[in-house]
């Protein structure tokens, strides 16, 4: 369970450039529930993902995931409660390690690392099991660079990554996004695979309308750092890719409206 | 070069692999240029060469020295961590400061252990000849360190650090505190040179305020060599690559000064030395086909 309490995110507070990227911004995820979040560019979807992994500290409000209040928690303090998928493949692993060292690394998310080897037979052989699942051959190259791999790989190691030690939220930044066509929809049949084997509680931030109402329960919008559609059930499956354009157009429009109203 | 000569810098080369391995630890592994082993080194001969004089077990005095140069990597870290001064810059003002400290350590610029017993004294007399019992003792120091070291990069904690080198953003993200493992790191690469410091004095039987001149360049030169004959890929490789760099380093320094034909003198010592880092950082680049 996620639980945003009106939370305000302020850059560059008291500067000229100061900016508002999260105005009050309220929202419940339930256990298992997978959520996916739209919006334009600077519409906050990235500072919300920031706020809920902990690269960013809200200014105001308060976070829960699980029970635990994480608001004033920074990044690798919540990792144990916190799995995530970055939108760059470089970002999310670790190029000059091996996949199992990777795999290593990720198994102990959030735990406390000891001096035991970070890669004993019984672990190797576990870590090649999940790989071989991915069907991409990778588990013939567990000890190359992951380096080596394609961008789409990468993302498909990732995943994988994310599910090795327990969270209560899977995040997932725009994690299709740098992908060519059919890796994308391969790595989403994968997290939608991941995701309901797992019955994780999911947000996932993306660029597509397409994704944003085929997969998941609920779609949320964000403009202005406000959320300004919160849709699931008969609702959300009644809603086209056009009318989500619509919305888009119109709030663009309004902007311009309000400015037009500032300088006459 | 003769058999005395060959051993020496065989020993001096054992004695530095210390701090290639501490380099090691900083550049290669937290990817944190560290300059501070040019005070740590000296750091830690001026520590033990103190202490044994006052009639410290030699064994506590290198501990001792090891804690000290361990201190000085932390303050490195806490100028970089805590107070966000850059890395290199950091590194800078510990070593410069650490010059005053070395001096006040000795209340002389040099202090000599003549005579004084070493952690080598109950291997003297026991039939080998000293040339060969000096780099021995030394070697079988440097194969404990590098085991220990190797151990470590290879166990969970150790993959926290080299994550944390590599790709500071994931390791977060992996619940690893970077700062603490950059503390860690600093503590323990400098602890490694400060042993070597250790050594240094008793091996040579002095501790000198200025023989930290160069050290970072000296162990680097080591890492880039060892890189260079062994490849940087696997951990093991790379530890032992280290420590053969340091050696091969300091018989290519011997044979450049005793080579008559060159007619270089000790004093060229430091320009030789440039001067094979150099090589060895541009010989990867040839090898690999585009020199930049």
């Amino acid at each position: 369970m996620i639980a945003l309490k009106d939370i305000k995110v302020v850059f560059g507070k008291g500067t000229p450039l100061q900016k508002q990227a999260l105005n009050g911004v309220s929202l419940t995820i339930e256990q298992g529930s997978f959520v996916t979040v739209i919006g334009s560019n600077g519409a906050g979807k990235s500072t919300l993902l920031g706020v809920l992994a902990g690269d960013v500290l809200a200014s105001e409000g308060q976070i829960l995931i699980g029970s635990t209040d994480v608001t004033k928690v920074a990044t690798a303090g919540r990792a144990g409660l916190v799995a995530r998928v970055f939108q760059d493949p470089l970002t999310g692993s670790c190029g000059a390690l091996s996949i199992e060292e990777n795999l290593a690394l990720a198994a102990r998310r959030g735990e406390k690392r000891g001096l035991s080897a970070a890669l004993g037979t019984k672990r190797r052989e576990h870590f090649r099991e999940r790989i071989a699942e991915l069907n991409l051959g990778l588990e013939n190259r567990m000890r190359d660079r992951m380096d080596l791999l394609s961008g789409g790989q990468r993302q498909a190691v990732s995943l994988v990554m994310a599910t090795l030690a327990g969270s209560e939220v899977l995040l997932l930044d725009e994690h299709t996004a740098a992908l060519d066509p059919g890796m994308a929809e391969f790595i989403m049949k994968l997290t939608q695979k991941i995701v309901s084997e797992r019955k994780l509680t999911t947000l996932m931030v993306t660029h597509s309308m397409r994704q944003a109402l085929d997969f998941g329960h609920r779609t949320v919008m964000l403009h202005g750092g406000e959320i300004v559609l919160d849709v699931a059930g008969d609702n959300r499956k009644n809603l086209q890719v056009e009318d989500l354009i619509d919305m888009f157009r119109k709030m663009r429009g309004e902007t311009l409206d309000d400015d037009a109203l500032l300088i006459g | 070069m003769s058999v005395i000569a060959f051993w020496g810098a065989v020993e001096l080369g054992l004695v530095y692999a210390f701090v290639a391995l501490g380099v090691y630890l900083a550049f290669r592994v937290l990817d944190f240029p560290d300059l501070t082993v040019d005070g740590s080194f000296p750091l830690g001969a001026a520590v033990t060469a103190v202490l044994i004089i006052a009639g410290v077990n030699a064994w506590l005095a290198a501990a001792i020295a090891m804690v000290a140069g361990a201190a000085a990597g932390m303050v490195t870290a806490l100028l970089n961590v805590r107070f966000r001064i850059l890395n290199l810059l950091a590194s800078i003002l510990t070593m410069i400061a650490l010059f005053s400290v070395n001096l006040r350590v000795m209340g002389k610029p040099n202090v000599a252990l003549i005579n004084a017993d070493t952690m080598l004294s109950p291997f003297f007399g026991l039939g080998l000849r000293d040339f060969y019992v000096r780099p021995l003792f030394v070697g079988i120091l440097v194969v404990i360190a590098l085991i220990i070291v190797w151990r470590f990069l290879e166990s969970d904690a150790g993959l926290a650090m080299r994550a944390t080198g590599a790709n500071a953003r994931m390791a977060r993200a992996q619940g690893v505190s970077t700062s603490r493992q950059i503390y860690l790191g600093m503590a323990i690469s400098n602890a490694l040179v400060a042993l070597g410091g250790a050594l240094f004095a008793q091996t040579n039987g002095f501790a000198d305020v200025t023989s930290g001149v160069g050290t970072i360049v000296v162990g680097l030169a080591a890492v880039i060599i060892g890189e260079t004959l062994l490849g940087a890929r696997a951990i093991l490789l790379a530890l032992i690559g280290c420590v053969l760099g340091s050696i091969l380093y300091r018989i290519a320094i011997q044979l450049a000064l005793s080579s008559d034909v060159l007619g270089l003198q000790a004093s060229d010592l430091n320009f030789v030395t440039a001067f094979l880092v150099t090589i060895a950082l541009i010989l990867p680049r040839l090898r690999r086909g585009g020199a930049a």
